[in-house]
């Protein structure tokens, strides 16, 4: 099989189930050309060294996102003078994991400074009361989805609290993160048509954002959206609008796209090795490990994006400066040099720097979060669910590559307890 | 390896008992003995002059997590007084002999005291090494001085200034170079680093040297600089770095001196011809070995990573187990100073320039790369630490300097500067 | 033989912490696990509790098995390391 195909293997929908053999083809060139139609290529790092060396090297940029260009409409008016400013305002207020230090560093200092200890506590001890209610609801069924029924619901609930948005607004969220998680898929950040739909998304959550950050502003709650928009760090850093609408967005569609996989793989994988399903339930605290395994084995973030800035000489070969490079996280995960039987599902591996949360700079704003609803949701599970079963062996997928998950995970039980 | 030999490790700090727990994992069965000079198990020094001196954490609660079982026959409040390489035995200072098979010299250093005795015994006068140093100096600062005086400007004073400052103490640092922490870093970012200290508080007096401290009823009162200025302090901290504890090797043929007892590449100890004692490895700050990342060039580091690395190395040596390759981590430390986290990677001796590569010494926030004729040679992180990776491999990789191309938050075209060592 | 109680410290039976200071770089993870064991101050001086009481082990493996560059070691005389 020719080099050249590996890339579309991963992105080719129907190998959405089980990536991982061709991420094992992947790994015998540490770093590779790929063929995308290009004449440039698009290169790919797939072993752990290469992946963790290359996410903390300076001459790798996150600005990957083409410049914004929003559809034209025909109206002169707006092609020649809106479109233009809209274009503008996007490139200079990008979200933070399309950008680069020093921006990004004071954006992001700004998130953590939100996202306080206590924030993070209070929505542990949530975590735990949102699972047990969700479960309850089902208390007589004989079948769940445990994506409807806990693994989305779940984050949702949390991210939507922990920003402040109100209940009865976040279905609204469902089609917008949906539609905006596209924007890690690397096809689609050149699909015309797609990026049509996302500026017409973002336009929308962006005017919804934008009206509830004034709402903050006449009337500031305990929540993260009424800290940003209200406050600034230690060091002096407040967003503008702007820069505030686009993080407050990708923190949204975040909480909405990640950790649902985390929580429906570590099920699904969980229904797969039934004897640690049986030691989770014995005892729970095999969970933070059991979830670091997870993170490894079937990670929700598969891969990211990124693009040289200079010249890069790793592992034998030379990445010329303006690449595009995709970071396979999810393949250095499984990297037999680092992780013996790298295939074999086992929370008892000691010392394991997996890359599911990506590494240095972008290390996962909500892994804390993650970790916490995960832990929730699985222990409720174990303890719980009389008698799972799969009713489907693989589950059907969501579209994403990137973004990889059960779109349903349909579970035959006798019972909750 | 025979189930009846026996091992001896002197030195109850870090390499010793990293050292130790290498020997038991590379299989070795035998007795097994650990000598201490201090009355304490081994305990992690790093949290001495921070959480200690906070008040953070109080000084016993330092003792390290360790691997060792039972059978483990500790020695501890009985320094080594002697070695007899002839008898294989090591003499403790109560007269004690130990017979050995192996043995692991990890002695390790002390604090280099006040050079007048007389004045060092001021009541209010600390050196800061043991565990009961920093109990004490502790107790002293929670008192709420007046003022404290750091003598010293290197990596233990500007932590123990710092700290002060934290404790809302006010504090005044004497160092006798042009800045802090000019030995090691140069003086051009050394610069940078006071600069962050003085925002914060810090009463730097950089070329300026204490001539002779006051008492007044046995207790210090007053500091006297040869500028003839005087410090009005009632706590002095002498932090004139340390000194390594080889006196106890004096007589044992060993090539051995106030710098360090002398190691051949693989570990071994060389004697005073020069060859090697294949029962007898030494580790940590006390060990003085050829660097095959400076070109062979003798060292004997005093840090926490090379502690651990080199004691890994040592024991497996020992245990008749020997690594693949010639000790020859890249060294690399830390200090925290105050809530400012200075790490370095590669050794900056010999640097003939040095650049800003990343961040922005305005910001507090930055990394620098020291070069020699063309190759990197040292990297020191200022709260940068998720930079420091690269560009330890750009020194461990001996990389050109400087770095060519672009990189994200690099100033365009680094600019090079004299480091200002003297 | 001795034994390895440390008889001059009085310090009590619980759990032994140690990180890897070179190793860490700030990311945090086990100020949100365990945040009355580990707290970052300024932009990544972390500072914390190396013998934390034994009922609080659960928090401190957490913190552990989070911790992303896998700085932390923990002995555990009630449970072994």
């Amino acid at each position: 099989m020719p080099d050249s195909s590996l890339l579309d293997q991963v992105k080719d929908f129907a190998n959405r189930p089980n990536p991982y053999p061709i991420y094992a083809k992947l790994r015998q060139n540490p770093v590779s050309r790929q063929d995308d139609g290009t004449e440039a290529g698009t290169w790919v790092a797939s072993t752990h060294g290469t992946i963790a060396r290359l996410l903390q090297d300076p001459r790798i940029s996150s600005e990957t996102l083409p410049p914004a260009d929003r559809p034209r409409t025909g109206n002169p008016l707006t092609d020649l003078i809106v479109k233009p400013l809209k274009d503008w305002m996007m490139d200079r207020h990008r979200v933070f994991i399309f950008r680069d230090p020093p921006d990004h560093d004071a954006l992001r200092s700004a998130v953590m400074h939100q996202f306080s200890q206590e924030r993070v506590q209070a929505m542990r001890a949530r975590s735990d009361k949102l699972v047990a209610d969700l479960l309850d609801e089902k208390r007589d069924a004989r079948e769940i989805d445990a994506v409807d029924d806990l693994a989305y619901p779940l984050p949702v609930t949390v991210i939507c609290e922990l920003f402040g948005v109100p209940r009865e607004d976040e279905p609204k969220f469902h089609g917008w993160a949906t539609q905006l998680a596209t924007a890690l898929e690397p096809d689609s950040l050149f699909d015309p048509e797609i990026r049509a739909k996302n500026s017409r998304t973002f336009d929308a959550i962006g005017g919804y954002m934008g009206d509830l950050i004034k709402e903050k502003r006449r009337h500031p709650q305990d929540d993260m959206l009424s800290g940003l928009a209200n406050h600034a760090t230690p060091a002096g850093v407040k967003m503008g609008d702007y820069d505030l609408i686009a993080t407050s967005i990708l923190m949204l569609v975040a909480g909405h796209e990640t950790t649902v996989n985390l929580i429906t793989n570590g099920l699904l994988t969980l229904l797969r090795h039934p004897d640690e399903l049986e030691r989770l339930r014995q005892d729970p605290m095999r969970a933070p490990r059991l979830i670091e395994e997870l993170l490894r084995y079937e990670p929700p973030v598969q891969f990211r994006t990124r693009r040289t800035l200079a010249a890069i000489d790793i592992a034998g070969v030379t990445i010329p400066e303006g690449a595009d490079l995709v970071l396979l996280l999810a393949a250095g995960n499984r990297d037999e040099s680092v992780f013996p039987d790298p295939d074999r599902f086992d929370p008892d591996r000691t010392g394991t720097r997996h890359l599911g949360f990506g590494g240095s700079l972008h290390y996962c704003v909500g892994a804390p979060l993650a970790r916490f609803e995960a832990e929730a949701a699985l222990t409720a599970l174990a303890r719980r669910l009389k008698a799972p079963r799969l009713i489907a062996d693989p589950p059907p997928y969501r579209q994403g590559a990137a973004l990889r998950g059960p779109e349903n995970l349909r579970v035959a039980i006798d019972g909750i307890a | 390896m025979a189930a009846s030999e026996r091992a001896v490790v002197v030195g109850a700090g870090l390499a010793g008992l990293r050292g130790a727990e290498a020997l038991r994992e590379a299989g070795f069965s035998g007795s097994l003995t650990i000598v201490g000079g201090e009355p304490h198990l081994p305990y992690d020094r790093p949290p001495l002059s921070k959480h200690v001196l906070a008040g953070a954490i109080p000084a016993h609660a330092t003792t390290l997590p360790h691997g060792l079982e039972a059978d483990v026959d500790w020695q501890l409040g009985t320094p080594a007084a002697g070695l007899d390489r002839r008898a294989g035995t090591v003499r403790l200072a109560d007269g004690r002999t130990l017979p050995y098979d192996r043995l692991l010299i990890a002695t390790g250093t002390r604090a280099r005291p006040w050079p007048n005795p007389h004045e060092g015994r001021l009541s209010g006068v600390f050196t800061l090494r043991g565990r009961d140093d920093a109990a004490a100096l502790r107790q002293a600062l929670e008192a709420g001085p007046r003022r404290v005086l750091v003598i010293g400007g290197g990596f233990i004073g500007c932590e123990v200034a710092s700290l002060c400052r934290s404790l809302g103490l006010p504090v005044t640092l004497v160092e006798p170079g042009p800045t802090l922490l000019a030995r090691v870093l140069g003086s051009r970012i050394g610069a940078f680093i006071g600069a962050i200290h003085e925002g914060r508080g810090v009463d730097l007096r950089c070329g300026s040297e204490v001539e002779w401290l006051e008492g007044e009823g046995g207790r210090l009162v007053r500091a006297h600089c040869t500028d003839g200025s005087r410090i009005e302090a009632d706590v002095a901290v002498i932090a004139l770095g340390a000194v390594r504890n080889t006196e106890w090797l004096d007589g044992a043929g060993l090539s051995a001196d106030p710098g360090g007892v002398d190691c051949d590449g693989a570990g071994y100890v060389l004697d005073a011809e020069g060859h090697a004692d294949p029962r007898i490895a030494a580790a940590g700050d006390v060990a003085r070995f050829p660097h095959p990342l400076y070109d062979g060039r003798r060292v004997a580091l005093e840090h926490w990573s090379h502690a651990v690395a080199q004691a890994v190395h040592a024991g497996r040596l020992l245990a008749g187990a020997p690594p693949d390759a010639a000790y020859g981590a890249l060294p690399t430390f830390w200090s925290t100073q105050g809530n400012l986290v200075v790490k370095s990677a590669g050794l900056t001796e010999g640097a003939d320039a040095v650049a800003i590569t990343q961040g922005n010494p305005a910001s507090g926030r930055f990394i620098a790369l020291y070069g020699r004729a063309g190759r990197c040679i040292a990297a020191v992180s200022v709260d940068s630490a998720r930079w420091l990776p690269a560009h330890a491999e750009l020194v461990a990789t001996g990389a050109p300097f400087p770095p060519e191309g672009a990189a994200t938050d690099r100033p365009k075209g680094v600019e090079l500067f004299e480091p200002g060592f003297s | 033989m001795s034994t390895p109680a440390d008889a001059s410290s009085g310090s009590p039976p619980g759990l032994r912490v140690s990180v890897d200071l070179n190793l860490c770089q700030a990311y945090a993870q086990c100020c949100y696990a365990a945040p009355q064991h580990f707290r970052i101050e300024g932009h990544e001086a972390l500072f914390y509790d190396p013998a934390p009481a034994a009922q609080h082990r659960d928090d401190i493996e957490r913190a552990r098995v989070a911790c992303p560059v896998q700085a932390i070691r923990v002995e555990d005389s009630g449970r072994g390391a």
